[in-house]
């Protein structure tokens, strides 16, 4: 990739993110929207630079991410190996599935009400709850990424001497490491969401969604609800840029076409 | 007389597929002395991978046996190599050139898996290319990685699936010379699989015709060419010219004993 044509991209991007902007407040200031409610980012973007400076704000930014970074490394942890072992070992896959294909579709936040009369509403409710949302996309993904191994990796680290264990570590693993990573990113957006929506339905916790729930009490205080919003926004956008450019400089041999 | 480093005796392989059983291979019977580089010629589809990864312990025969230096196989042994047909997917994209050179070192201190994939790189002439990743390279060098990767393992036996089958002419020509000399410099003992009639000759000390399949041993020449052969006088001299008629004459079922009919 050449430098110009990052910068070009980047450029163009920005002038999608511009052109929101202003068609946001062009709709404000005419009442195509009720401004008193949507207000327009010229409003809302100062509000953005005084909420990063302000105490109360802050915590309840670093709550929703540590919560959320949490919930993803909890997945991590599990989803791989469950992934490594459901992709690998056939009769367990048979055996467990149908209760998978089951438990998936259940909206994570249809069971906030569970959680919180299980769990009480601290953070380990929003945590649970984001693990079980933000869980499948790596299982899913590592699992099917091993279907794509490829059989002669496979024999050529055997015919070395390399046992079962040791070709699932040394083979299989990085094989689907590119994959695991793509269904990292696919769930931090996932349990971000779980999160902030956990923290909007209960009162006294600390987190992005309980200060928007607050503000928005007072409907006076519409501008930090946006801003507390494109705030979250923002927060997926990074981790999703960051984990792309993890993608891009580790994983340079998938994009190549190496193995597959 | 040298020792015995592999001995197939009355092998057969019969895989079970939706149409019945199938056998690939049959009463197969030959040994490998040790330091010996043997190469087995047969009609597409005979059998030969299947020979192949019997004797490299991925697949279990249905009958016979396959001992390596007086031990029986069974599961892959411990000193043996593998180099494939298929470079692109034998060697790990993930992993650097001398990463996949070191990948059957572990075990090894660090320095001395480093060390040997050093040494087995240069011997196939790629010193410079530790740090670049397979893909990065030509298919001619790859190959020459996956047989560095063999080397570095110092296998009693190193097994070769077509191992040139998938590379252009001139580089092919490359691969066989440098085969042969890493094999003199090394004293490897080498069992090679191969389509080419001109190729086994070429390489080998002895040459196993095998029938088609269910594969079997239908002759074994001996290759009397001298340990130092060049693609170009060796491949015109009457004593190859006159082998390889015989082993084509073999591999088309034409009876040695009887003069080929005008």
């Amino acid at each position: 990739m050449t430098g110009q044509r990052t910068g070009s991209r980047a450029a163009a991007g920005l002038v999608g993110l511009v052109g929101f902007f202003l068609v946001w407040e062009v709709a404000s200031r005419t009442g195509l929207v009720p401004a008193y409610y949507l207000r327009p980012p010229s409003v809302v973007l100062p509000t953005v630079v005084r909420l990063l400076g302000d105490t109360g704000f802050l915590r309840a930014l670093v709550a929703t991410v540590f919560a959320t970074l949490i919930a993803v490394a909890v997945a991590v942890a599990v989803a791989v190996p469950a992934g490594l072992l459901l992709g690998s070992v056939t009769w367990v896959r048979r055996a467990v599935m149908t209760l998978v294909e089951f438990l998936r579709p259940i909206p994570s936040v249809a069971l906030i009400p569970l959680a919180l009369l299980t769990f009480g509403t601290g953070p380990d409710t929003k945590i649970t709850l984001a693990v079980y949302g933000g869980l499948w996309p790596i299982l899913f993904n590592t699992m099917y990424a091993l279907d794509e191994l490829d059989p002669l990796h496979v024999e050529t680290a055997r015919a070395f001497g390399v046992g079962r264990l040791g070709v699932l570590g040394r083979v299989a693993l990085p094989s689907a490491a590119p994959f695991v990573l793509t269904g990292i990113r696919l769930t931090f957006a996932i349990s971000l969401a779980v999160v902030v929506s956990v923290e909007l339905f209960s009162g006294g916790t600390i987190g992005l969604g309980q200060f928007i729930l607050e503000a928005s009490s007072g409907a006076s205080q519409m501008d930090e609800v946006l801003a507390a919003t494109v705030l979250a926004g923002l927060i997926g956008y990074g981790a999703n840029a960051g984990l792309e450019r993890l993608n891009n400089r580790f994983f340079a041999w998938n994009a190549r076409g190496g193995g597959r | 007389m040298t020792p015995t480093m592999l001995q197939v005796t009355d092998l057969g392989h019969t895989y079970q597929s939706k149409d019945g059983p199938y056998d690939a291979i049959d009463a197969l019977g030959f040994t490998v002395a040790a330091g010996e580089l043997v190469c087995v010629v047969g009609p597409s589809g005979c059998g030969k991978s299947t020979l192949l990864r019997t004797v490299a312990g991925l697949i279990r025969p249905s009958r016979g046996s396959v001992s390596l230096h007086g031990t029986p196989v069974d599961g892959v042994p411990e000193d043996l190599a593998v180099v494939f047909q298929d470079y692109s997917r034998s060697l790990f994209p993930w992993l650097t050139v001398q990463r996949n050179v070191e990948f059957p070192l572990r075990g090894l201190p660090r320095a001395e898996r480093a060390a040997r994939a050093a040494e087995a790189l240069a011997a196939v002439g790629l010193e410079r290319a530790g740090r670049k990743y397979p893909w990065q390279l030509s298919g001619g060098m790859q190959q020459r990685v996956a047989i560095a990767r063999a080397l570095a393992y110092r296998p009693a036996l190193l097994l070769m699936d077509e191992p040139f089958a998938s590379v252009d002419a001139q580089t092919r020509f490359e691969l066989e010379d440098l085969l042969l000399r890493v094999r003199r410099e090394q004293d490897t003992t080498i069992l090679l699989v191969t389509h080419d009639i001109d190729e086994s000759v070429y390489l080998g000390d002895r040459v196993l015709v095998l029938s088609k399949s269910p594969a079997s041993v239908v002759a074994q020449l001996p290759v009397d060419l001298g340990e130092h052969r060049d693609q170009i006088t060796t491949r015109a001299s009457d004593e190859f010219v006159e082998l390889r008629a015989k082993v084509a004459g073999l591999l088309q079922g034409v009876p040695q004993t009887e003069p080929v009919a005008p």
